[in-house]
């Protein structure tokens, strides 16, 4: 299921005062099962970005094409499209609106046209896949903590057993435990269910130690698009662009300016742990 | 500054008919004492109390049993509640949900005009406040044509120009990108030296509270924690139990300790990393 974007532009309110070019020339391959991080400064065109993915924004021009199949052309099915591309928003519990948890999960099978049987069990193993305890599925989704609640919400849009799963900045406002623990679980479906994941997250350190490959956006356009070892050796550029290198990354190129004979593209603690051990023996 | 005697903040749990069932504390004996002109740091997680605790200071919640003084006002005291909410002021998580005005500097103008301050007073203290958080050459600009960042900074100055002696920011980075993160925590700080504010700042990033004076870190409504950064992060393990987390810099300085390493302990910046391993080398 990979995805191509071919010179790609997105305009917004195109022929008014207001005209902003928030896409420019986006030209990307997805393949198939990746784990890609996408960070940019807020207005970079990450947002809008994802929401052609499943087709809800339509480029102004230019070409995306899934699975080999071009979605603008005419007849094409963009509802099988957004099946298949499943959509976590940013703050998605504020989507949340069912009586309780489970019916509120079931919501997207039931728009798929699945019988009542169907949607419950996919609701179930969704539910079980977030780790949300079975004793909060009866409960109304706005008794839940946010922590709680964003899994109900992310749980609603596995429920659709999308092939690709993009996530809009899944873990803002969270605790850090509720940080790793939903990374964790997203991590876990992608090496269970060779799941295509996008996520989209301003916390460097979150992104390098989960994300194959970054996508780095400035101003609507693809500055990096490569592993995190590599896209953060430019650690100067990123900063010039609203963005940074993981915490460690600038311990490194501290610790060889100050002659310690040590690698500077590590990303991770435990990868920093390990080099400044061999480099130290 | 701030000082809270046994504070207890219950919800009412309430049934379809919209009668009392029940009711749930969010904070449960509280007692914290802000000097005035401190940096402190309130941690917990999602759901702990904290947010709950900061609405306390300038009176959008009173204690349900228990006392908060602010600068001496008792917030319980109905005639002194716009006292109370010029002398602490608050900055939220959204910036989008607190600009209110179309131009940047009306915006910033509002919380003094509400207060009754004469017109000529309102624009100098509109010229301050922009400049005292770096903003002042889009004083004429459409604020939401700004970053994320910039936006929050405009939001800081609208508290400023109120003069509060207080200013309490409820995760105010969450949606923020790296750089932006940065631009707003520079700009309290500068607040701080310049005006001498007490800042009460409440986030998920460990980062950000290493220069406190003091951490308070919440549970279930409780004051689990209480001290010195170097006295907080250094248990790790107490922390975790709490949901919460250390700075990349002592997480690697700890797993480099496990893993045989003599260096010191309570170490919380990459400064202070990089020094220790290089006594080694």
């Amino acid at each position: 299921m990979s995805i191509k974007l071919e010179h790609l532009n997105y305009v917004y309110s195109q022929g008014t005062a207001y005209e902003k070019k928030a896409l420019n020339d986006i030209c990307l391959t997805i393949p198939h099962g990746e784990f890609i991080g996408v960070i940019g400064h807020t207005g970079s065109g990450k947002s809008t970005l994802i929401q052609h993915l499943n087709g809800l924004i339509r480029a102004t021009s230019g070409e995306l094409y899934y699975n080999g199949e071009n979605i603008y052309r005419e007849g094409y099915p963009m509802r099988e499209l957004r099946n298949e591309v499943g959509l976590v928003f940013q703050y998605p519990e504020h989507q949340l609106f069912e009586i309780d948890v489970l019916t509120d999960v079931c919501f997207g099978p039931k728009n798929q046209g699945l019988s009542p049987e169907e949607c419950k069990e996919r609701a179930l193993s969704a539910l079980r896949l977030v780790g949300l305890k079975e004793k909060y599925y009866e409960s109304s989704p706005f008794e839940l903590s946010g922590g709680q609640k964003r899994r109900a919400a992310i749980a609603g849009v596995l429920a659709m057993r999308p092939k690709v799963l993009v996530l809009d900045e899944p873990t803002a406002g969270l605790d850090p435990k509720g940080r790793d623990d939903i990374l964790d679980q997203i991590a876990f479906l992608h090496r269970e269910t060779d799941m295509t994941v996008i996520l989209v997250s301003h916390s460097m350190e979150d992104i390098a130690r989960y994300a194959d490959r970054l996508i780095v956006m400035n101003r609507g356009t693809v500055m990096y698009y490569d592993e995190p070892k590599k896209v953060f050796e430019h650690y100067q550029e990123l900063e010039k662009v609203g963005l940074a290198a993981p915490q460690v990354t600038y311990i490194m190129h501290d610790l060889a300016k100050n002659g310690i004979a040590v690698r500077t593209d590590v990303t991770t603690v435990s990868e920093a742990a390990d080099e400044i051990m061999r480099a130290l023996s | 500054m701030v000082q809270t005697e046994k504070l207890v903040f219950e919800y009412e749990k309430r049934d379809e008919e919209g009668n009392v069932i029940g009711t749930s504390r969010a904070i449960d004996e509280v007692d914290i004492d802000v000097k005035e002109g401190q940096f402190i740091a309130v941690l917990g997680h999602n759901g702990s109390g904290k947010s709950t605790l900061a609405k306390h200071i300038n009176a959008i919640l009173v204690p349900t049993a228990g006392t908060m003084w602010v600068d001496g006002r008792n917030t319980s005291d109905p005639s002194e509640l716009w006292n109370v909410r010029q002398s602490a002021g608050m900055v939220f998580q959204n910036p989008d949900n607190q600009i209110i005005g179309t131009v940047v500097e009306e915006d910033v103008g509002f919380g003094p005009e509400n207060l009754g301050v004469p017109t000529d007073e309102i624009w100098k203290r509109v010229e301050e406040s922009l400049k005292a958080v770096g903003m002042i050459e889009y004083r004429s600009h459409s604020p939401n044509k700004l970053s994320g960042g910039q936006k929050q900074r405009v939001a800081i100055a609208g508290v400023v120009a109120m003069e509060p002696k207080c200013i309490v920011l409820d995760e105010p980075t969450a949606m923020l990108d790296p750089v932006g993160r940065r631009e707003v925590l520079k700009t309290v700080q500068k607040l701080r030296k310049q005006k001498q504010v007490t800042v009460i700042l409440i986030t998920h990033y460990m980062e950000e509270v290493v220069d406190a004076d003091k951490i308070y870190v919440m549970d279930h409504g409780h004051v689990v924690m209480e001290g010195t950064p170097r006295e907080i992060f250094s248990r790790v393990d107490e922390l975790k139990s709490y949901r919460l987390d250390v700075p990349q810099a002592a997480l690697l300085a700890d797993e480099l300790r496990k893993r045989g390493l003599k260096i010191r302990e309570g170490i919380l910046r990459k400064e202070e990393l990089v020094e220790a391993l290089c006594q080694l080398n």
